[in-house]
């Protein structure tokens, strides 16, 4: 490694190469809470949980919503495996925000038939999409 | 011998034959290599995928998991991958008969998700039991879709109408060259002969081992399910291709053999009427 200040950054789908870059961050939610990676990190793999990632590609900060996967962090690198992630400018907030109304209201309605888990899930989606957009 | 006007419209027609097999093998080359590049970009992902959870495996060494016992079910799932329409040569063939050539499975032990037609329609004759079939994912296969499919199986798995998953399909190795492979997805099989010694750092995880392979094995499954489907696609197009190839060439070779025929027929009857001519002629002088 040429010098500690950067990571480098690779995420994957399965569709395409979603980034690949020297940042000097990556910050991401996961199922133990957020997470932000200086270079030095110890070993790490975690789980993604809905929500926004954000990293600095030395141009700029870059946000994107991440649904879900997860991260192989090492002290020089971090490989995040994205089974759905998207550009803000992919995102069609019309719809997220019908997605949040729904699952809100299907969380609020109490049903015993209703999915909880699937319904967070897609509450939380939802949310992360809104949110990067903003 | 066939007269010279059956002849021709034998040829006639092998010709309209070829035209339509040239012009199909045209169309899947395309196709192929769009598929082709497709199953590269998903292999990425898939061969991280597998280091990472192979690399966990290793670790958590022998844990107690449903994932990796397998259940006590006798029933076997199967997800067939097949093609929809025919004319790709051994392409479908090759895949049922993994099913029902294998040595030591029983047919009432199975449980086929299929995705293709073709696959349904030949195992359905022999009587397997169809599950589900999928023809319009295999069209043009989705990550969606695989999650989908694979969310099913591991819950019909977790209540217990299954102890095994297993995956049938053509491996795609490159453009002439494609494999039927039959592979288990679960229980996953721990490698830990393939470990790499110590030059792997010690891995933390954040949630804990067993709560990670809960979260890591069905993605495992599901990006298994996604590349299967992108390699089969790959290979059905290669099959076509050189099936079409093949029927193009002996359709080339059906040609000029009867082109040969019909140029003897022409002499043979030129010189008949000739020497008719000519008897006629001595006749009257």
């Amino acid at each position: 490694m040429a010098d500690n200040h950067n990571i480098h950054l690779r995420i994957i789908t399965p569709d395409r190469i979603f980034f690949e870059g020297d940042v000097d961050m990556v910050e991401f939610n996961t199922t133990e809470g957020e997470i932000g990676v200086l270079p030095g990190h110890i070993p790490l793999t975690v789980i993604v949980k809905p929500g926004i990632l954000v990293f600095n590609d030395g141009e700029e900060e870059k946000e994107a919503a991440l649904h879900s996967g997860f991260a192989e962090i090492l002290p020089d690198k971090v490989t995040i495996l994205a089974e759905i992630i998207e550009w803000p400018e992919e995102i069609d907030e019309q719809r997220a925000e019908e997605a949040m109304n729904r699952a809100k209201e299907r969380i609020a309605g109490h049903n015993p038939e209703t999915d909880m888990v699937r319904a967070q899930a897609a509450l939380m989606r939802a949310m992360a999409r809104i949110e990067v957009l903003k | 011998m066939a007269s010279m006007r059956d002849i021709k419209r034998r040829k006639t027609s092998i010709q309209g034959t070829q035209q339509i097999t040239k012009a199909m093998k045209l169309v899947s080359t395309v196709k192929l290599q769009r598929a082709k590049a497709n199953a590269e970009r998903t292999k990425v992902y898939f061969d991280c995928m597998y280091e990472t959870v192979n690399s966990i495996l290793a670790r958590v060494g022998h844990v107690d998991h449903r994932y990796l016992n397998g259940g006590e079910s006798q029933k076997k799932a199967v997800i067939v991958i097949t093609s929809n329409r025919g004319l790709a040569g051994g392409y479908n063939s090759n895949i049922t008969k993994l099913l029902t050539r294998h040595e030591t499975w029983k047919k009432e032990d199975l449980v086929i998700y299929s995705l293709g037609n073709k696959g349904r329609d030949t195992l359905n004759r022999n009587g397997y039991n169809i599950k589900e079939n999928l023809p319009e994912v295999i069209d043009s296969p989705s990550y969606a879709d695989a999650m989908d499919l694979s969310a099913r199986l591991l819950k019909a798995f977790e209540e217990g109408e299954f102890g095994e998953i297993h995956l049938a399909y053509t491996s795609f190795k490159n453009t002439v060259s494609h494999e039927p492979k039959l592979i288990k997805l679960l229980p996953v099989e721990s490698k830990e002969d393939e470990s790499k010694g110590g030059a792997e750092a010690i891995m933390e995880f954040e949630p804990q081992d067993t709560e990670a392979l809960d979260m890591l094995i069905p993605k495992y499954i599901t990006s298994l399910i996604y590349g299967a489907m992108m390699e089969a696609v790959a290979s059905e197009n290669g099959a076509r291709m050189q099936a079409m190839d093949n029927a193009t060439s002996n359709a080339e070779e059906m040609i000029s053999d009867l082109a040969l025929k019909y140029n003897r027929a022409r002499q043979g009857s030129i010189t008949q009427e000739l020497t008719e001519i000519i008897a006629g002629a001595e006749a009257l002088g």
